[in-house]
């Protein structure tokens, strides 16, 4: 194993997950990943190089100075007390949601991964791999869920609501019509997402629909925003989108508050929760890494693999070995 | 078919109709709460019937049971308009007969007989229905049900139920999280385990059993 750190890290407050732009790199288990706690917020990203790739972690572990990684991710709360979105979204609410459903998703993770292979990596990358091309592996629900939970948490805010600015609103009005279309369009996938589930607003800069090892580099037009809904655990970083933002449509969300009636709640989120700035960060951050990603494709595209395998996304659970 | 069949002969037939459980809707407290059966019944499942309503009037569907509809909207798996609704109006009044005041214990009889031949033992099967009913990650159901002359355990997500899937529905437990919300929170295990041991009524999962069987002979 190889780890070359540069003598100072590159400190971001960045509320998205870690999406190294060499996926090659984020996919071997043997390396492990180290995170140092900090005493900056626990949304920083900590990038470092490994094996000359550039790759960016999100903190959500604390672990030994001797870099030993003790498993176990942490159950972060939400980035304001429990009755700060009150009346919107009650503290009774937030007491169970957060308190007992998400706390549940991350305890039983951690019992789940405790010991295996999967201990040590970063959340996403327990996520992206045991998605396992929808034959999920039985990590991927607690693994998803707990990281669905913790982006959902980080796209309300107190006095939320509003409109968007800037480049988000830009693209919101490119790709939906205006922003009155992109509401009503997110407001319907999200009520007529039957069960248990997601609604998304994600960053698409993939060419292909599906996520592949090697994907052919986007053009401009294939750069673009997309809700999407998704059912139980499933979010949109299997399809390898970089999500933006999110609302929880399982009954548990919005029982103690509406009880049935979802359409309301799904009003209230959009007028009163949800934190356009938050939407906005990580579009910039999503574009930036898609930016950062086609440089590395054309550097990269003529050489050869320099450990003569081919790139593997997703992990065989059966064995470690490459096609 | 013999589903058709059964279905017209199963317990459920009243057709869009907003039928009230076989009980008061305080009558299963403690285990399960008039506010719970106030919500479950008094709104979500109303809200299915009312929409399933909405949504078939002047369509081809208008006038059909509720069974053909189900039957007829399952599309293998590619699911019509009209199943959500319909599929969770019949499950839904299939779980309230499901249950009774003083219910739980054990079965007896044919019933009996028949799990401890299928199942090992009645316990066996008790668990086997317990991790079904725990493990349905999401909304759905889990259910006895008996097709080629056997009981098996089943668990369906959403409103899928074993009538699109070949089986005859017996006995059914609502795992979707307003089902057990207001009364247990997150802690399902703790719902399923009292509905096994304090609501569930045997006698209609026997009578059930005792119709699926005449169905299943009488189209032999």
């Amino acid at each position: 194993m190889m780890m070359t750190t540069t003598s100072s890290f590159l400190w971001s407050c960045s509320l998205l997950p870690s999406q190294g732009p060499n996926r090659q790199t984020q996919w071997k288990r043997h390396e492990k990943v180290l995170s140092f706690s900090l005493s900056c917020s626990p949304k920083s990203t900590v990038k470092f190089y490994m094996n000359g790739a550039l790759v960016s972690r999100q903190l959500s572990r604390k672990v030994a100075v001797s870099g030993v990684v003790r498993a176990g991710f942490e159950l972060k709360p939400p980035p304001y007390p429990l009755d700060a979105l009150e009346p919107h979204m009650s503290r009774e609410t937030l007491d169970y949601h957060w308190g007992k459903h998400h706390k549940t998703y991350v305890e039983n993770l951690n019992k789940q991964i405790l010991g295996t292979d999967l201990d040590g990596l970063s959340l996403e990358e327990v996520v992206l791999l045991s998605y396992n091309r929808g034959n999920m592996l039985p990590v991927f629900n607690n693994a998803a869920q707990a990281w669905n939970h913790e982006f959902f948490w980080e796209s309300i805010q107190p006095g939320g609501g509003g409109k968007p600015s800037g480049d988000l609103l830009r693209l919101i009005e490119r790709d939906f019509g205006s922003f009155d279309d992109f509401v009503e369009r997110f407001k319907a996938a999200a009520s007529s997402n039957f069960g248990s589930g997601w609604t998304w607003l994600a960053y698409k800069a993939n060419r292909l629909d599906v996520a592949n090892a090697v994907n052919p580099l986007p053009k401009e037009e294939d750069k673009k925003l997309v809700i999407v809904k998704t059912p139980n655990a499933v979010n949109p970083l299997v399809w390898d989108y970089s999500p933006l933002l999110t609302i929880d449509t399982w009954e548990h969300a919005y029982y103690l508050d509406f009880e049935n009636r979802r359409v309301e709640y799904i009003n209230t989120f959009m007028e009163k929760l949800v934190s356009w700035e938050t939407v906005s960060t990580r579009l910039e951050s999503a574009m930036a890494r898609a930016v950062q990603r086609e440089q590395e494709g054309t550097d990269t595209e003529d050489e050869e693999n320099p450990d003569d395998e081919e790139p593997e996304v997703y992990l065989d659970d059966a064995s470690e070995e490459v096609d | 078919s013999i589903i058709k069949e059964m279905a017209a002969s199963s317990a459920v037939t009243a057709d869009y109709v907003l039928k009230p459980p076989p009980y008061s809707l305080d009558a299963l407290e403690p285990f399960m709460s008039r506010q719970t059966l106030e919500f479950h019944w008094g709104k979500h499942h109303r809200a299915y019937v009312d929409n399933l309503k909405k949504q078939v009037l002047g369509s081809d569907l208008e006038g059909k049971t509720l069974d053909h509809i189900i039957l007829n909207t399952y599309n293998n798996g590619d699911l019509l308009p009209a199943f959500n609704n319909a599929a969770q109006a019949w499950n839904h009044e299939f779980f309230w007969e499901s249950m009774k005041p003083g219910g739980g214990g054990k079965p007896s009889g044919e019933l009996l007989a028949l799990l401890e031949r299928d199942f090992t033992s009645y316990e066996k099967f008790y668990d086997e229905f317990n991790a079904a009913a725990a493990t349905q990650f999401g909304a759905g159901w889990a259910w006895l049900a008996y097709a080629d002359n056997k009981l098996k355990v089943m668990k369906t997500p959403n409103a899928v139920n074993p009538l699109v899937l070949g089986s005859f529905p017996l006995l059914t437990i609502d795992v979707w999280e307003h089902a057990y919300y207001l009364d247990f929170q997150n802690r399902r295990p703790d719902y399923i385990k009292t509905f096994m041991n304090n609501l569930v009524s045997w006698e209609a999962v026997s009578s059930r059993l005792h119709a699926a069987k005449a169905a299943s002979s009488s189209s032999a």
